[in-house]
């Protein structure tokens, strides 16, 4: 019997060792593993498509416009300045009505099982993708709901009288009137070019709204799979115009809740994780980093200038110099965040560093009160938003901080908050005295802070909700717009800014930051300056053996034929 | 063998038959409109609401409808998912075999490591390592499974980073999906990283597998050790000793077989209790399985996907019973004779 119970401890070590290496992995022959040459993103949401037109979500941005696609010309280095990207090169008339795209001729499209390009990029892409958003006649105009947020909210199809072919790789825009933040549109991740060929081909098989689900596009990656909640799969786009990304493939693994994208960040389960939780826990390990960007986006407390007593510039001011900004940082942002000194953040080319700012000063605003006829201070209240959002992580925390700031100067304050829907149509039907809110811009052009924010256009429609309207301030971004010096447009803003800070419709508090965490094998820039992510830049560092790096293009090239 | 096989068909039978009648029910109990419940089609035009009511007969009997429910489920419709507005059936057929997959792991698991430990705590009857098996077995048996699954990650994943956490396999790669049980999908695929496929899903089962484990390992331990206890008090035994074979072979040849039938039974019978905390340690390690899909049902209230998922789950449990007794009777002709059943 001894012999049995051999055979069975021989079966066992068997078992074992089998086990054992293949839980080791037996590819001793591939240098380089599938992991090496991907990268795992845990993403917080599910895009809702894959065309960035259709949408201002970041979540929808993130997983298409730098990822699928390539706009006609690009923000590049520090300073933000415009550089080529599909257009080579581009010249604006000196009335600035008429701007010329000179196109690339060597640009590929996507080559993919739903369709297979048979032209390069031309003239026709540009028009098929800006008539799409600008005539209400294109084939698909109507596609998908017809609804394009960013185009409307810039007013493009009131500002671009048409886009014109003057040949293959040349076309024009138009314009009704001068406008300098025009091509600082086209910049964003919204202005993309689709295939026009692609159209064609679902036209003509009658499922025009695949475009924006199965997309094509010029960018450094190519859509393989997507599973609704779960999973975006992306492969290399090896025709790529500029040098072919550095990662063969590119994996978002959605996961909407913030524990579970740390507990797989700490797990290396992703090697890239957005929106992280417990940065100090993140900074303390040695295999993990954390970045930062500050957003270009500011959190505000404002008030609503048509009511009292805040139709009083006084008691505006006297409110104001009553909050402790830097302890609502320190709190409610955690240190997180930048302090607001206007309403641009100081990244902006823009931003005058002259701009005074009001300095917390509770008795000087216990005596503006007294002046304002207030000396027993008043009721009043502060509407907190419901949701969490970068500008602002938590504002009912921030009210009740105010609110014991307020009361100091013997301002009682009631803080009201609605689910968020409820929220902001009251907020736009002027039921409040005050309010937190925050904005966050879609391209660096300043005046997308001035104009939607505080304009008299936007308070009548749009998001100021303040009500405040001041004739001068207009004046003054008109004047901005309709330049291109940028020294002139600057001074412009910078009495926009003194305007602000004089009549105080709303208090900035804070620019933000947007985090990400990555293990530190993951080289290359991510968070793009602009809010948006892109992957183009990307590479794994493989820990093992740095000779192998060397050889990975090569490798890589092999294993993908 | 006949008649036996023919009594456990009847008991299927009409074990199913009460089964889809509480389904059935639940569409009226649950609020909202009837035909909807049993649909799923939330979003139904009144013409299609016209044809469902006719598909369901909702305007005849009570027994008809219950008729035309049954129709429906033997033809293989269980409705659409209100959450997803896709046929309920694909769900289940997609995400079952990962559950199987899991709760097959685990019990093997459970019994190599059970059975094993309840075998030797048996022949040490009353030694101290008799009590310490004991002793583990009392504790584990009391650990809550989403308690011990959230320390499982945050020790073994995030502390030593050994094993995943979530998933059955890295998104990376791609697996074609073709029997649902990914071992087997992974060994048919023509993936040029098939290997390192492998390791990776053997890696991420580990850990929820070791998890469900626990609990049917030391009922395991406890009935092997009841068994084997048994078993070497029998009079065959004392036969054996007498006739002067040695402890060894009394243990491999004799004991251990007659002990192993009497585990067998209760296979089957740990097999729901399995189930039922793999739906809990699927929440916990996102196991793309049913019991996630059926608890993430509920939370959306998705009466549809709830109803016909309890009744696909309530099922399969019982088709392994019948399995298991099959098993039984062919291991132990005594069985077989039972004129009372189970």
């Amino acid at each position: 019997m001894a012999v049995l119970t051999m055979n069975f401890k021989s079966i066992f070590s068997l078992t074992l060792a089998s086990l054992v290496s293949i839980l080791t992995g037996c590819n001793e022959g591939n240098k380089l593993s599938l992991s090496e040459r991907s990268i795992i993103y845990c993403s917080e949401g599910s895009p809702e498509s894959f065309n960035p037109q259709l949408s201002t979500s970041g979540t929808t941005s993130d997983a298409s416009a730098k990822q699928l696609y390539n706009s006609l010309i690009v923000y590049k280095g520090k300073k933000n300045t415009l550089g080529p990207a599909l257009a080579r090169s581009w010249h604006v008339t000196r009335d600035g009505k008429k701007i010329t795209f000179y196109l690339r001729k060597d640009v590929n499209f996507h080559q993919t099982s739903y369709f297979t390009p048979t032209r390069l990029f031309n003239a026709d892409d540009v028009l098929f993708s800006f008539n799409r958003v600008l005539d209400k006649n294109h084939a698909f105009h109507h596609v998908s709901g017809g609804q394009y947020p960013f185009f409307q909210s810039v007013k493009f199809t009131e500002l671009v009288e048409k886009v014109e072919k003057i040949n293959d790789f040349t076309v024009r825009f138009i314009l009704k009137r001068n406008d300098s933040s025009f091509l600082a549109n086209l910049a964003t991740d919204y202005a993309i070019i689709l295939s026009e060929e692609y159209g064609q081909s679902l036209q003509k098989k009658k499922k025009p709204h695949e475009i924006d689900i199965l997309p094509i596009g010029t960018g450094p990656f190519k859509l393989k799979d997507y599973r609704v909640g779960s999973l975006i799969r992306f492969y290399r786009h090896d025709e790529y115009w500029q040098e072919k990304a550095k990662i063969e493939q590119l994996v978002f693994d959605i996961s909407p809740s913030k524990t579970t994208r740390l507990t797989k960040l700490l797990a290396k389960e992703c090697d890239v994780s957005s929106y992280p939780i417990a940065h100090k826990k993140i900074t303390e390990r040695s295999d993990l980093t954390l970045e930062s960007m500050t957003s270009l986006n500011v959190g505000y407390f404002g008030f609503n200038t048509k009511k009292e007593p805040f139709d009083n510039k006084l008691v505006r001011q006297a409110i104001s110099l009553a909050i402790n900004k830097q302890a609502l940082i320190d709190t409610v942002y955690q240190g997180q965040a930048a302090r607001a000194k206007s309403i641009l953040p100081e990244t902006s080319w823009a931003y005058d560093s002259e701009t005074p700012e009001l300095t917390y000063d509770p008795v000087r605003a216990k005596s503006l009160l007294e002046v304002a006829g207030y000396a027993q201070g008043f009721t009043m209240d502060i509407w907190a938003m419901p949701v969490q959002r970068a500008y602002n992580p938590n504002a009912v925390t921030m009210a009740k901080l105010i609110q014991a700031d307020l009361k100091k100067i013997g301002v009682e304050v009631k803080i009201i908050t609605y689910e968020w829907s409820t929220f902001l149509r009251r907020l736009s039907q002027g039921e409040h005295q005050s309010f937190l809110l925050g904005w966050t811009a879609d391209h660096p052009d300043p005046d997308n802070f001035f104009t939607p924010m505080l304009s008299c256009s936007s308070s009548e429609k749009g998001s100021n909700r303040t009500f405040w309207c001041n004739k001068e301030y207009d004046q003054l971004l008109q004047s901005a717009l309709s330049t291109t010096n940028m020294t002139k447009r600057k001074s412009y803003y910078a009495k926009a800014m003194a305007i602000i800070n004089e009549e105080i419709p709303l208090l900035p508090i804070a620019h933000s930051k947007r985090f990400q965490a990555r293990g530190v094998d993951v080289e290359g820039k991510i968070l793009e300056n602009f809010g948006g992510i892109s992957f183009y830049d990307v590479a794994k560092r493989s820990i093992n053996n740095d000779v192998n790096t060397l050889a990975q293009p090569e490798i890589a090239d092999k294993a993908s034929n | 063998m006949l008649t036996f096989t023919l009594r456990r068909l009847s008991l299927f039978l009409f074990t199913m038959l009460v089964l889809t009648l509480i389904s059935f029910s639940l569409s009226f109990l649950f609020p909202g409109d009837t035909v909807i419940n049993h649909s799923g089609q939330i979003n139904a035009t009144a013409t299609e609401l016209a044809q469902l009511n006719e598909a369901y007969q909702m305007d005849k009997s009570i027994f008809t409808q219950y008729g035309a429910y049954l129709t429906h489920i033997l033809n293989g419709d269980l409705g659409q998912s209100m959450a997803s507005q896709s046929p309920i059936s694909n769900e289940v057929l997609e995400l079952l075999p990962a559950t199987i997959e899991l709760s097959l792991v685990a019990l093997l698991i459970a019994m190599l490591v059970g059975i094993p430990l309840g075998f030797i705590a048996a022949i040490n009857h009353n030694k101290a390592s008799d009590n310490a098996i004991l002793s583990f077995a009392m504790l584990g048996y009391s650990i809550p499974v989403f308690w011990l699954g959230l320390l499982a990650i945050l020790f073994f994943s995030i502390g030593l980073g050994w094993l995943p956490s979530a998933g059955k396999i890295s998104l990376l790669f791609e697996i074609e999906f073709v029997t649902g049980i990914q071992f087997i999908d992974i060994l048919l695929s023509e993936s040029p990283y098939k290997w390192q496929a492998f390791s990776n899903a053997s890696s991420h089962i580990i850990l929820p597998a070791c998890v469900i484990a626990l609990a049917p390992a030391t009922i395991f331990i406890r009935l092997s050790r009841a068994a084997m206890i048994e078993v070497l008090a029998a009079s065959y035994i004392r036969a054996a000793k007498a006739k002067g074979l040695s402890f060894q072979q009394i243990i491999f040849r004799h004991a251990i077989r007659n002990a192993l039938i009497q585990i067998i039974r209760h296979v089957g019978l740990q097999f729901a209790n399995l189930v039922t905390l793999a739906m809990v340690t699927e929440v916990i390690f996102s196991w793309p399985g049913i019991g996630r899909w059926l608890i993430e049902s509920i939370s959306q209230r998705d009466y549809t996907a709830i109803q016909s998922g309890l009744l696909v789950l309530s099922c399969f449990i019982f088709i392994v019973h019948i399995l298991t007794d099959f098993i039984y009777a062919a291991l132990n002709p005594l069985a077989r004779g039972n004129h009372h059943g189970s």
